[in-house]
């Protein structure tokens, strides 16, 4: 009890310094969490990802096109309960910076396969039976303001010309990690007008996705898939959804390491910061120490002072840039717009963010603790 | 009829040397010192700068160690004791009072002069009862709540006296106890020390540089160079 007064009051006997180190905690472990938060945005597609659903694709690139008639074929193998198909758009809305993704997808076999996307049932009817018709997720709806029934212009760049949809249903993410960034439109309509336009590109599907039966099945399936069609003119590659989703994730590999390689400097920089500051407090109270030793008080004493004193400041940084964390997140997050999909700050960030502030603090106060109770009395009595 | 046994020093020092090595080289501070102090004596420790005397009293404190010689005080030779032994031993048996007071900023008065009582087994309320006794001693029972900033030096260092009392040593050892304080507040300080060997039956070792306040010791002990080289009574 006595200890913790002690170190209550000698932490706050430098109102402006202690203040000071405060305040770069702050912005250390916010900045700390903001930039973990970005690297698990760029992986949310991943962590979004269903352990039932695989994904097959041609397997020379994702920009060569599968043939239509492999659904039927698909549909016949051991362990695949669903087949559905779609396309990536590549649309344009306005300018380019209103980027967000767009696929044609068959509506009827598409949806059941993301229970995810909670759209109402009337507006799912509405969806289908409207073949010029889109969805898309809240998130996007909101950032654009648009309503049901609003018309959505596209400038294709993939398929030529200019597209306009009607939304005709807004669906909300089961979870924080759903993805709600993204528009749907039926791959049927996308397809009957380039069959009249470029009929040679008609008929052809970016990618398959299958439901599968048992998350366990995935590689017998997706080795099922690939050995149907193997040594045909479209070869595929079955993966599941998260090993597809890593595959663009992986494409941007080196700018995440980057961006944790910065978050971690951050903190090894406030780490420097706040060990000169305890250092520094340390050698002020020198005479202290020594006089706390000389009345009998333990080496370990000062050690529990200064640790204590050192973990307090570093909690009480830590858990106010963690509060001002979620609110700089939800700024950021508007302020990207569609960009990440999910910007949340996960639980595991916030345990981080924690344990980098009390290991700051803990690291901050290990030589000056050690140094000051090894201190000699008679020599430090003298430091007046 | 048996007569009553000669009473027993309370310090007993015997062929006591301390050195220094610095930069290769070693540099004699005390030289084989053999000197008592009775129970309830008042021993003023003089000499010049660098004569030992500061250290002498360290030795006695138990905040240092002797190169060779023995420290007996009250029959324990704390020469021989490891570091942790000594912080208890100092804990019960010895009071500090410092030049500069060597009060906590962050502490009130009352907090400061609880420290010692911290090591002690005493509950929060034996505490409070022997800090507000002590400080009443002191005369600073009405600044109980007030921190060193606030109070004069004179009262800092009853405050430091009232600290030094409070676990109820044997001995006090003081260094320079009016070497910050004016002439007045001094012999005020130097009044209470006063009362306290003579009231309550303290031992008390004083380094001071100043005769004035050297003479209100029983003894005067001169050392010079390292060595003891008069133990007068001193000249009230």
């Amino acid at each position: 009890m006595f200890l913790l007064k002690l170190l209550l009051k000698n932490a706050f006997r430098h109102k402006l310094r202690t203040t000071l180190t405060m305040v770069g905690l702050v912005v250390a472990i916010c900045a700390f969490g903001l930039l973990r938060t970005i690297v698990d945005a760029w992986y949310a597609g991943v962590e979004g990802s269903s352990s039932t659903r695989l994904v097959t694709r041609s397997n020379i690139s994702l920009t060569f096109p599968l043939p239509l008639n492999y659904a039927q074929r698909l549909r016949a193998v051991e362990g695949v309960r669903q087949v559905s198909w779609a396309n990536w758009f590549g649309g344009v809305y306005i300018t380019e910076r209103n980027f967000f993704p767009q696929f044609a997808v068959d509506p009827a076999t598409y949806l059941p396969l993301y229970p995810e996307y909670r759209l109402p049932d009337e507006q799912k009817l509405a969806f289908f039976r409207d073949r010029q018709g889109a969805v898309v997720g809240r998130k996007l709806a909101d950032k654009f303001g648009w309503k049901l029934g609003d018309a959505i212009p596209l400038r294709g760049t993939i398929y030529p010309g200019t597209w306009t949809f009607t939304l005709r249903g807004i669906w909300d993410g089961a979870e924080a990690r759903t993805d709600e960034s993204q528009m749907l439109v039926h791959w049927g309509y996308i397809n009957e007008a380039i069959r009249q336009r470029f009929k040679g590109r008609a008929d052809a599907v970016g990618v398959y996705i299958l439901g599968i039966d048992e998350p366990q099945n995935a590689a017998t399936v997706g080795r099922r898939v690939d050995a149907l069609f193997a040594n045909s003119l479209a070869e595929t590659m079955t993966e599941t959804e998260a090993a597809f989703q890593l595959s663009f994730v992986s494409m941007s590999e080196a700018i995440l390491v980057a961006v944790q390689a910065v978050s971690f400097i951050i903190v090894l920089i406030i780490m420097a910061v706040m060990a000169n500051t305890m250092t520094m407090t340390a050698r002020e109270r020198l005479a202290e120490y020594a006089t706390l030793k000389a009345l009998g008080f333990s080496p370990g004493f000062v050690v529990r002072l200064l640790f204590g004193e050192s973990l307090l400041i570093a909690a009480l940084g830590g858990v106010a840039g963690l509060l001002l964390t979620l609110p700089l997140a939800a700024l950021f997050r508007s302020a990207v717009g569609t960009l990440f999909p999910v910007f949340q700050v996960s639980g595991l960030t916030m345990a981080l963010q924690l344990a980098a502030a009390l290991g700051v603090g803990a690291v901050a106060a290990a030589w000056p603790a050690w140094k000051m109770s090894r201190i000699d009395i008679v020599a430090g009595l003298r430091h007046v | 009829m048996t007569a009553p046994a000669p009473p027993t020093p309370l310090i007993r020092i015997s062929h006591l040397s301390k050195g220094y090595v610095r930069g290769g080289q070693a540099i004699p501070v005390l030289l084989d010192i053999d000197f008592d102090v009775m129970a309830g004596e008042f021993v003023a420790l003089m000499g010049p700068s660098g004569s030992g005397k500061s250290t002498l009293l360290n030795l006695i404190a138990g905040i240092d160690k002797p190169s060779s010689g023995t420290i007996e005080i009250g029959g324990v030779d704390i020469a021989g004791l490891s570091e942790g032994q000594l912080a208890d031993w100092r804990a019960t048996n010895v009071g500090f009072i410092f030049q500069f007071y060597n009060l906590l900023p962050v502490l009130s008065a009352f907090d400061n002069v609880e420290l010692p009582l911290l090591l002690t087994g005493l509950s929060a309320r034996e505490r409070q009862a022997r800090v507000a006794a002590v400080l009443g001693l002191v005369g600073l029972s009405d600044r109980a709540d007030h921190y060193p900033g606030e109070l004069s030096g004179g009262q800092q260092q009853r405050v430091a006296i009232a600290r030094a009392l409070v676990t109820d040593p044997q001995l006090i050892v003081a260094d320079e106890p009016t070497g910050d304080l004016d002439r007045a507040t001094g012999e005020e300080v130097l009044g209470l020390l006063d009362q306290l060997v003579h009231a309550l039956g303290k031992t008390i070792v004083m380094v001071t540089h100043d005769p004035k306040a050297a003479a209100r010791a029983g003894r005067l002990v001169h050392l010079e160079k390292g060595v003891l080289v008069d133990a007068a009574p001193a000249a009230h």
